[in-house]
């Protein structure tokens, strides 16, 4: 059991380097030998290949960045790359590229994974206008990297089941028997991660522990938000831990996954009322050190935050004065707990999820 | 440089070939850079596993008993298992009683119904899940798994169970009644036997491919070992728990194998004698006729009707609207490259060994064959895995490079193509090689001109399998794309797992459209192929 603690950190090391670079040597003297010339750099042509375009490492939805995106090379010219993946998956594998990565820019859906990256040494501080455009409260002190946008928790439950005297007064009551097999969850998306992350900074390991194990035993996992709360819709389940604007999102469409489901805000500094900091960096290793920085200050920027005020992701904006869509509850009014973005631990909530049997 | 040294000592030992020919002793292993070329390939292609093993062997005992021996792990077993256990009879069942009734019965329309039961191949197992997802939003658990496993791999039981039925030799069956055997019995004594290697095969590919099926499941919340190392890999890149979740699946396929060479038995079935055997004789249905059909349309309605109606639903409810994406053209061309390279290499690289297995049979062929065998039953996301922390580690000079993606293709899809050139080989006469170099042709310009070329329409059908499948491979496509590379599956997967039903559609729809030809080809080639 003492050894879970340190799981994440040992992949790396694990590996018998000579072994493996034997096989690997195999592989490439049979490929090369077998005239299997693909050529590696076959893959640029979709990145526009210019000098001085940018690949950034996307966790955030697929969607908002190319909207992001888009705006950005038409203002400015700098054609972009975007891999995507998912906040821990992502933050991983900058870890394991190092100095060599290709990434120039990081962003992500909630901030362990920035603090991972941040923890590694990899980022470069932000610019000044990153630092004047976004309050000091979503960024942290360190200003390795910035908030870009921010979500809330919610418990989002199926209004033809419950009442609103019936709903959880606190997350932490969702691993009481009484709520078994009624909610659901997406465990293994690092949205639900970042939210175990803050109960682990807020209520200790024993309790996260606890309720993790009470998890597995009481609720329902689905992969991804949306299709928790699509269960929630079709009745599967009467409520699921999520993020506000997947509900948002769905009624501006068809409301087809969501006209039977409502959202409740915890508030009163609950765990379950976190709200989480999406984040961007620029890696040091960067090359292009100065339209990576241009990319994030348009993110922070006004067309940038505009651009989640208006556009389909129901996600807050946090810099440049922008006001959040007025469909949403203000932030000031969640009444979120306090917590500094530095201290949430992925690597540990991961592995208290393992040990739960959650992942 | 390599292959210039290559061509040289092939065209040596290919005249040490002759003289050994002309002495009346047959190369041993084969000409020896064939047999060193086959060996690197086996090398290369036994990657996954050596990950696995050395990830396993490095993780020292503690780690493995926290992440293996834990409940998780056996819910995951339990899973699997029971997905295999069901999945795989019920295939059997309705890949072999179609086939029956389509080659042996007179089932009206029996050419259509041949055609028809092929058909759900062409539909990817995710965009199955995805359609049935709209279909029935609960749909999930054990049930759900079972219910579009079925559907989407049944026909690998029935085409090659079809094709073998429909050459089967008669006159053993008329023995059987001759001798007092009711129709049934005849069924169950007779036919059924002759079609153990057939059934076993297929039945082998539905588990392979329940095993490394990751979409379909992650769409309807159902776990299995795939998708739980996927999980895994999204919340760690390549931590220790993924790599020993991926032990535990190799296991699991390596018991596979085992368990199929073992139902194979040693029984022989090949027809002796002079003459031309007749045609399958076909039961009349009588009053069965009306069932037969109805179990027929149920089947089709399933595995085609659903997911078809529902693409089609997403698609009009989307409109012109998602067609419009800039996306959809660049992922299609995407596809259809990596689809294309991709053929091509896999074919090449398995050409040697389909030519060592068929010109010069022994130990070292029988041992390559071997390795073939276990390094394809490997999942997606196992050698995905592998390469990846291979290369970011090891070989950060192809690092995320198409290079790797298309030698991940060619691992998981070498078994198509060497099916096909084995088979289209051992119909080359070895003795029209030998003429042409009596006539004077260097060796190698006789093996050029003679060989590769009476031997391409079977190469040409073993790149279509090929290109089938890298069009609708989703879990090392995923881990491996270069920055910025997405094609037709990733796309559809990243837009259906945000909900995003309507633009997911036209992905779904290229996707059955790239497919479709595919399967006819496959289907057409099993009739052929059949016979030998």
């Amino acid at each position: 059991m003492t050894s879970m603690t340190s799981l994440t950190s040992l992949t790396r090391k694990q590996f018998n380097k000579s072994a493996l670079a034997a096989l690997a040597g195999a592989s490439v003297l049979a490929l090369a030998a077998c005239g299997g010339s693909t050529s590696p750099a076959q893959s640029s042509g979709a990145a526009g290949g210019a000098d001085d375009a940018i690949t950034v490492y996307n966790a955030q939805h697929d969607s908002l960045t190319q909207a992001w995106v888009d705006e950005f090379t038409k203002e400015t010219g700098i054609k972009v790359t975007i891999r995507p993946g998912s906040d821990l998956e992502l933050s991983n594998q900058l870890v394991a590229e190092g100095a060599k990565s290709p990434a120039d820019v990081f962003l992500t859906e909630n901030s362990p994974g920035m603090t991972q990256v941040e923890n590694a040494g990899l980022f470069a501080d932000t610019s000044a206008k990153i630092q004047e455009q976004v309050p000091a409260q979503y960024r942290p002190s360190t200003n390795k990297w910035t908030g870009i946008a921010a979500r809330s928790t919610v418990f989002a439950y199926d209004k033809t089941k419950l009442n609103a005297d019936q709903l959880p007064k606190s997350i932490m009551d969702l691993s009481d028997p009484a709520w078994k097999g009624r909610w659901a969850a997406s465990p293994s998306g690092a949205d639900f991660q970042a939210i175990v992350s803050a109960m682990l900074e807020l209520e200790g390991e024993d309790a996260t522990s606890k309720w993790l194990t009470a998890m597995k035993e009481n609720s329902k996992a689905y992969k991804g938000n949306s299709t928790a709360m699509k269960a929630v819709n079709a009745g599967e389940v009467e409520g699921a831990i999520i993020y506000h604007y997947y509900w948002f999102g769905d009624q501006a469409k068809t409301g087809e996954n969501s006209n039977n489901v409502s959202l409740h805000y915890f508030k009163n500094e609950d765990p379950g009322a976190f709200v989480s900091i999406s984040g961007g960096g620029v890696l040091a290793s960067s090359k292009h050190q100065e339209n990576a920085q241009k990319f994030l200050e348009f993110v922070t920027g006004k067309a940038g935050q505009t651009i989640l005020q208006t556009g389909g992701s129901f996600e807050y904006p946090v810099a440049s004065g922008v006001a959040a869509n007025d469909k949403l509850v203000p932030l000031a009014d969640l009444q979120a707990p306090k917590i500094d973005p530095a201290k949430l631990n992925s690597a540990k909530v991961i592995d208290l999820m393992t040990q739960a049997g959650l992942l | 440089m390599t292959s210039q040294q290559s061509t040289t000592a092939v065209r040596k030992s290919g005249a040490k070939n002759l003289r050994n020919a002309a002495g009346g002793r047959g190369s041993r292993f084969g000409p020896w850079p064939v047999v060193v070329l086959c060996l690197l390939i086996a090398a290369f292609s036994l990657l996954p596993l050596g990950f696995v093993v050395v990830a396993t062997a490095n993780a020292g005992w503690d780690t493995i008993a926290t992440l293996v021996f834990r409940p998780r792990v056996g819910e995951l077993l339990f899973n699997t298992l029971s997905l295999v256990l069901i999945t795989v009879p019920l295939c059997v069942l309705i890949g072999v009683g179609g086939a029956w009734l389509v080659e042996r019965t007179s089932l009206a329309g029996n050419k259509a119904w041949a055609v028809l039961l092929a058909a759900p191949l062409a539909i990817p197992a995710f965009v199955n899940s995805y359609a049935w997802v709209s279909a029935i939003p609960s749909l999930g658990g054990i049930f759900g798994g079972v219910l579009i496993s079925v559907l989407s791999y049944f026909p690998l039981v029935y085409i090659p169970v079809a094709a073998v039925l429909s050459r089967l030799d008669p006159a053993l069956e008329q023995s059987a009644a001759a001798l007092g055997l009711g129709p049934w019995r005849v069924f169950f004594r007779v036919v059924l036997p002759q079609l153990r290697l057939a059934t076993a095969g297929g039945a082998l590919l539905v588990s392979l491919h329940l095993l490394a099926e990751y979409g379909a499941f992650a769409m309807i919340a159902f776990d299995t070992f795939t998708t739980a190392i996927y999980d895994q890999f999204r919340s760690t890149f390549n931590g220790a728990a993924a790599n020993m979740l991926a032990s535990v699946l190799v296991l699991f396929c390596l018991l596979l194998l085992l368990a199929e060479s073992k139902t194979r038995g040693s029984a022989r079935y090949a027809r002796v004698g002079a003459g031309v055997q007749s045609g399958p004789t076909r039961l009349r249905l009588g009053a069965y006729q009306l069932p037969g059909q109805l179990a027929l349309i149920a089947v089709a309605v399933l595995a085609l009707g659903v997911p078809l109606w529902h693409v089609g639903r997403w698609l009009i409810a989307g409109g012109a609207e998602v067609w419009m994406r800039n996306d959809l053209l660049t992922s299609l061309l995407r596809t259809l490259d990596y689809g294309l390279i991709g053929a091509a290499v896999t074919t090449v690289l398995a050409f040697p060994l389909a030519y060592l297995v068929i010109r010069h049979p022994g130990p070292v062929s029988t041992f390559l064959e071997a390795v073939n065998y276990i390094s394809s039953s490997m999942p997606g996301i196992v050698v995905a895995l592998a390469l990846v922390t291979i290369t970011v580690h090891n070989v950060p000079a192809i690092y995320q490079s198409s290079l790797v993606l298309v030698a991940a293709y060619a691992l998981l899809f070498m078994p198509r193509a060497l099916v096909n050139l084995r088979a289209g080989l051992a119909q080359v006469p070895r003795e029209l090689d030998e003429a042409a170099r009596a006539l004077g042709k260097p060796p190698l310009v006789a093996f050029l001109r003679v060989t590769l070329r009476l031997a391409a329409p079977a190469a040409a059908g073993g790149a279509a399998l090929v290109f089938l499948g890298i069009v609708n491979e989703l879990t090392a496509t995923l881990l491996l794309a270069p920055n910025g590379t997405r094609t037709l599956a990733t796309q559809f997967w990243l837009l259906s797992s945000e909900i995003d039903y309507m633009g997911a559609a036209p992905y779904a729809l290229l996707m059955i459209l790239l497919s479709a030809p595919m399967t006819y080809l496959l289907f057409v080639q099993s009739k052929k192929a059949a016979g030998q």
